[in-house]
């Protein structure tokens, strides 16, 4: 996987890309993202670990389009930032994962849409390094490419 | 259960205030509300209050005087008023004291918040990837909320519209130019649907309460505004709050909804008999959600009730008649007081080119906020 990965525990290398890890809960089965240990549904706190997955639908989304202070940390300032778009994508287990897209232009966002997990560069640390973490993309529907 | 009333209301404006630090805008806040009572300061027997970003509320005795009396620091985020106010009333209950005082005030850099994810249990990723941002969570709770109900977009220009009209009637406020439709509509985008005039913004300010037992009140004031319910509630378990990096499969009703569902058990009243109403507006899209989970409306009812002025002043349901959190700006701290104070001008029908008109009785304020609070309260005329 990428070096400087935020979030990088949160993943695993898949044969088609990233898989996004959660926990479940060893009581009551309720799933987590990101890996918990208590479980704020029944109050026990024995999990196992699990996959979330990597594909989804996309649940809600806005667009960022102001330049977030500290702790964001994408090296960008006010002249070069660049909008991204955010969203919650419904995984399989029913969990809704925050996560930035790959996409930030309105037109080609709507909610329903499938998504897949890829990884993004979102900026650069003092050292000029990039800086790398998860983002969900539209999936191409089949016959699209 | 005995009744307590407001006997005495003080607000310090809402805005910015070079040079004056937020405990002082307390302090000042709460000596006007002393003034309204006829009260001194040394006749207080207990007093609850907080801020967010502006100290500790029990300093404001170094402005008030030093007179041993318990005062307790709150730190609810949102819901600090609400919480003030319900211990005030508790304290007074209990016999403790004859008089108490709720107070909060708040002084906020410019700017969005910027919280640390340490400090809400979150890892240092979710920040450092531009996640942890109020503006998207409003945005993104609102954008599936107007999905899932089929409301038009035009109804979040329609919210920020009627708080800046509001605000323009009102004379403390800190917004007081009125906005046309297009001036909002074609603002800025800060985190879509929601744009520049749908947001309010973080604020100063100061909002303090003197109460007392009802069958005291006439003692102190011609005017006495009863407190027939006053709940603050949190979350539960698949509630849509801010900074999630994950929701639960399965959604739960917020906090809102049980906070406003108990302070109308508490009341006896149903949502019809209320007859002006302040509600979270953080954002249009959080007010549109409040007017249904507070019970005004039904899900999805709101996009008719906006475009046919049902929630202007002289509406069937009047909304945040001082033009809410959107033309006053949020001190958090002090926010949820605002509200009350703004229903208890109405109801004592002080409320001048905003009043509500036929004598409102019954009041309602509600309050929404991090980390998944809310606080309601249900105020009946003089």
């Amino acid at each position: 996987m990428q070096t400087n990965l935020a979030g990088g525990h949160l993943l695993r290398a898949g044969a088609q890309g990233p898989i996004l890890l959660g926990s479940r809960c060893r009581q009551c089965g309720e799933y987590y993202f990101p890996i918990a240990d208590n479980c704020t549904r029944c109050s026990a706190s024995e999990f196992e670990s699990c996959e979330i997955g990597r594909e989804g639908r996309l649940w809600s989304w806005t667009i960022q389009s102001f330049l977030p202070k500290a702790p964001y940390n994408s090296g960008e300032t006010e002249v070069d930032f660049q909008p991204y778009g955010v969203g919650y994508v419904e995984m399989p287990c029913g969990v809704k994962v925050e996560s930035r897209l790959t996409v930030a232009d309105p037109q080609q966002l709507r909610i329903g849409m499938p998504m897949e997990l890829t990884l993004v560069r979102y900026g650069r640390n003092a050292a000029g390094e990039p800086l790398h973490t998860f983002a969900f993309a539209p999936l191409a529907a089949e016959g699209d490419a | 259960m005995e009744d307590i009333a407001i006997i005495g209301v003080g607000l310090h404006p809402f805005g910015r205030t070079d040079g004056l630090s937020g405990q002082a805008q307390g302090a000042y806040a709460v000596r006007e509300a002393l003034k309204d009572a006829g009260v001194e300061w040394h006749q207080v027997g207990v007093a609850y209050g907080g801020s967010q970003d502006g100290g500790n509320a029990d300093a404001l005795a170094n402005h008030l005087g030093l007179t041993g009396i318990p005062f307790v620091n709150v730190a609810n985020g949102c819901a600090t008023g609400g919480s003030a106010l319900a211990s005030v009333i508790a304290a007074l209950r209990s016999g403790m004291a004859e008089i108490g005082v709720a107070v909060g005030f708040d002084k906020h850099p410019r700017g969005a918040f910027n919280p640390k994810p340490a400090d809400w249990g979150l890892e240092d990723w979710y920040g450092e990837t531009g996640l942890m941002l109020t503006t998207q969570f409003f945005a993104l709770k609102t954008q599936r909320y107007l999905h899932e109900h089929d409301i038009p977009e035009e109804a979040l220009v329609h919210v920020a519209q009627r708080a800046f009209r509001n605000g323009a009637l009102t004379p403390h406020a800190w917004r007081q130019r009125e906005l046309s439709f297009a001036e909002i509509a074609e603002s800025m985008p800060v985190n879509l649907p929601l744009r520049k005039y749908m947001f309010c913004n973080p604020a100063e300010g100061g909002a303090a309460l003197v109460l007392c037992r009802a069958s005291e009140a006439h003692k102190y004031s011609r005017n006495p505004v009863l407190v027939r319910a006053a709940v603050m509630r949190t979350r539960h378990h698949g509630s849509f709050e801010v900074f999630s990096p994950g929701l639960a499969a399965e959604q739960s009703p917020a906090p809102t909804v049980t906070a406003s569902h108990a302070a109308f058990e508490l009341a006896g009243v149903a949502p019809a008999d209320i007859d002006v109403i302040q509600l979270q507006d953080t954002d249009s899209g959080s007010e549109i959600i409040h007017l249904a989970e507070n019970g005004f409306c039904e899900h999805g009812e709101q996009g008719h009730l906006l475009r046919r002025g049902e929630t202007d002043i002289g509406g069937r349901l009047p909304v945040n008649t001082d033009g809410g959190c959107l033309a006053n700006g949020e001190p958090v701290g002090a926010s949820g007081l605002r509200q009350v104070i703004e229903v208890c001008t109405q109801l004592r029908q002080q409320a001048g080119a905003r009043q509500v008109p036929g004598r409102p009785r019954l009041g309602y304020t509600h309050v929404y906020g991090a980390p998944g609070v809310s606080a309601v309260t249900i105020l009946e005329a003089p």
